[in-house]
């Protein structure tokens, strides 16, 4: 499953790491956008497969994140 | 002699402060970052310099390139608008050290004005009322708890560093408190990079009514009456209006007399807003003072009839104000709507294309814009696109004349609050003047739903 920008922004906070075992609605990364944050959740329970972005980088909406399985 | 100035802004504040000085026949100069090279008020300059990169760190936070842009154009005064480096003590005094006037107070009353605890206490001495809170900032939970227990929740945790909303939260138990102490602490440590907390309690049915100032180098303090600005979202402001519905005139007249006594012992001078939350038996409380051009400040204009730009502007130069108490008249009713580029339910960001972009045309309403048709609107700043003021002879045909505007404002390609705006100005407690701070959580999310 792949997790994506729910709008553009940058990478403010990534709360997980490689490996983690995450649950529904858990709040995996947080994007800054216009001055607010912006929490991104995962939508099912998994293991964190591969983080895509890092702390800083500017993501668009849409972009993949993350992917969980 | 200020012949030339340099706006260290963007968006729609630094296009409202060329306005001004094409009619003072300053040149004036304009900066940007890579996500404003085609913004509206870059063309509406004379000169324009690029500062880089888009984010406020390489761009409009970095006072080293500004000032340096300042040298190469050979200009005489920094305008720094609001947010960025406009409450920046630090900016305000390496730009009088460049050998620039800075349009704004002495950098030592900014900064005082800046730490919220010690600013507490100096307007306290000042004989401004404050709100019961910590002497000292508050270094433990346990600490905020026992503050909190002795005046009674809720309570206002706030970061002594804070502004436009940023690290304040309100609280409503000691669990709570506990739970949300450290991490907003290290919030505030982040983007304040001081991490001093304070707590205030909370007043209740509280309106936010504050005073204009305009104070110059020869010891002249006028006050130009007060504006509310008491309907807010995520404790920004989103409407305001002057003058506010609520005080009585006797209360207006306490309120302005104490503002300008402040001001005076302070040795403040440009212009300045001290902010107060008065409570439903109109007693009134310090709550911060804005050491700057107030992005509200267009509804004090349309009643007074006074360019409070071109006064701070010449304040600097070293004249003095335009006018003196008496010569300041109030007339008729105007409002401000800030329009925001953000969903009008959940207050997210929208950032994208704007594709249509049509204002109202009428004598009535004033538009301050940072954008326009064909226009990106990027992630990298606050959400605020554009404001519609409106003025009549009374409340109410400023709030027709409101309501009118935004119906006749088109902005298509991204989200913005124009729904939630109208709303609003059609709901009877607005309409009847009951304006309080808690007015979105009270009236206008439950109309939602």
């Amino acid at each position: 499953m792949e997790v994506q920008a729910t709008m553009a922004g940058s990478v403010w906070k990534i709360n997980v790491n490689e490996g983690d075992q995450v649950e529904e609605g858990q709040d995996i990364v947080i994007l800054e956008s216009m001055k607010m944050e912006i929490p991104v959740s995962v939508e099912k329970n998994g293991v964190v497969k591969q983080l895509k972005v890092q702390e800083g980088d500017f993501v668009n909406e849409g972009d993949v994140i993350a992917v969980v399985e | 002699m200020i012949n030339k100035l340099l706006i260290a802004n963007r968006g729609e504040i630094a296009a409202r402060i060329i306005r001004t000085c094409k009619k003072m026949g300053i040149q004036t100069v304009a900066v940007y970052s890579e996500a404003d090279q085609h913004a509206p008020y870059v063309a509406m300059a004379d000169e324009s310099f690029s500062l880089g990169g888009p984010r406020p760190a390489e761009s409009y936070m970095n006072a080293g390139k500004i000032i340096g842009i300042a040298k190469e154009a050979g200009v005489d005064a920094i305008h720094p608008g609001y947010g960025f480096l406009s409450e920046n003590g630090a900016f305000a005094k390496s730009v009088e050290e460049a050998g620039f006037i800075f349009i704004g107070p002495d950098s030592d009353v900014i900064d005082q004005m800046g730490r919220k605890i010690a600013a507490r206490k100096i307007m306290a001495k000042a004989g401004l009322p404050i709100i019961p809170g910590t002497d000292e900032a508050v270094q433990t939970s346990e600490e905020a708890v026992m503050f909190a227990k002795q005046v009674g929740y809720p309570v206002m945790l706030k970061a002594s560093a804070g502004g436009g909303g940023i690290g304040l939260q309100v609280v409503h138990s000691d669990d709570e408190l506990v739970s949300i102490f450290e991490n907003n602490l290290k919030r505030a440590q982040t983007f304040f990079g001081d991490g001093s907390m304070f707590i205030e309690k909370q007043i209740a049915n509280a309106r936010h009514v504050e005073i204009q100032l305009l104070a110059d180098h020869y010891g002249n303090v006028i006050h130009l009456f007060d504006r509310e600005c008491s309907i807010q979202r995520r404790n920004q402001k989103i409407i305001e209006e002057a003058p506010s519905p609520f005080i009585s005139e006797k209360t207006r007249q306490a309120m302005a007399k104490a503002a300008v006594h402040a001001a005076k012992s302070l040795g403040y001078t440009n212009s300045g807003t001290i902010e107060f939350l008065v409570d439903d038996k109109e007693r009134f409380y310090f709550l911060e003072m804005n050491t700057r051009i107030q992005v509200e400040h267009p509804v004090t204009e349309e009643i007074t009839g006074i360019d409070i730009i071109a006064e701070q502007i010449n304040i600097a130069a070293g004249k003095q104000i335009s006018r003196n108490q008496e010569a300041v008249v109030r007339d008729g009713h105007a409002i401000e709507a800030r329009i925001y580029a953000e969903d009008p339910k959940t207050f997210f960001p929208s950032p994208g294309h704007i594709k249509t972009f049509k204002i109202p045309e009428s004598e009535h309403v004033r538009l301050e814009t940072a954008v326009k048709e064909n226009y990106d609107v990027t992630p990298y700043y606050d959400p605020m696109i554009c404001k519609l003021v409106t003025r009549g002879k009374t409340r109410k045909e400023a709030i027709s004349h409101l309501h009118g505007a935004l119906n006749h404002l088109q902005i298509e390609g991204i989200k913005t609050n124009i729904p939630m705006l109208l709303n609003i100005v059609n709901h009877d407690e607005f309409q009847k003047g009951n304006t309080t701070t808690a007015f979105i959580q009270k009236h206008y999310l439950p109309s939602i739903k």
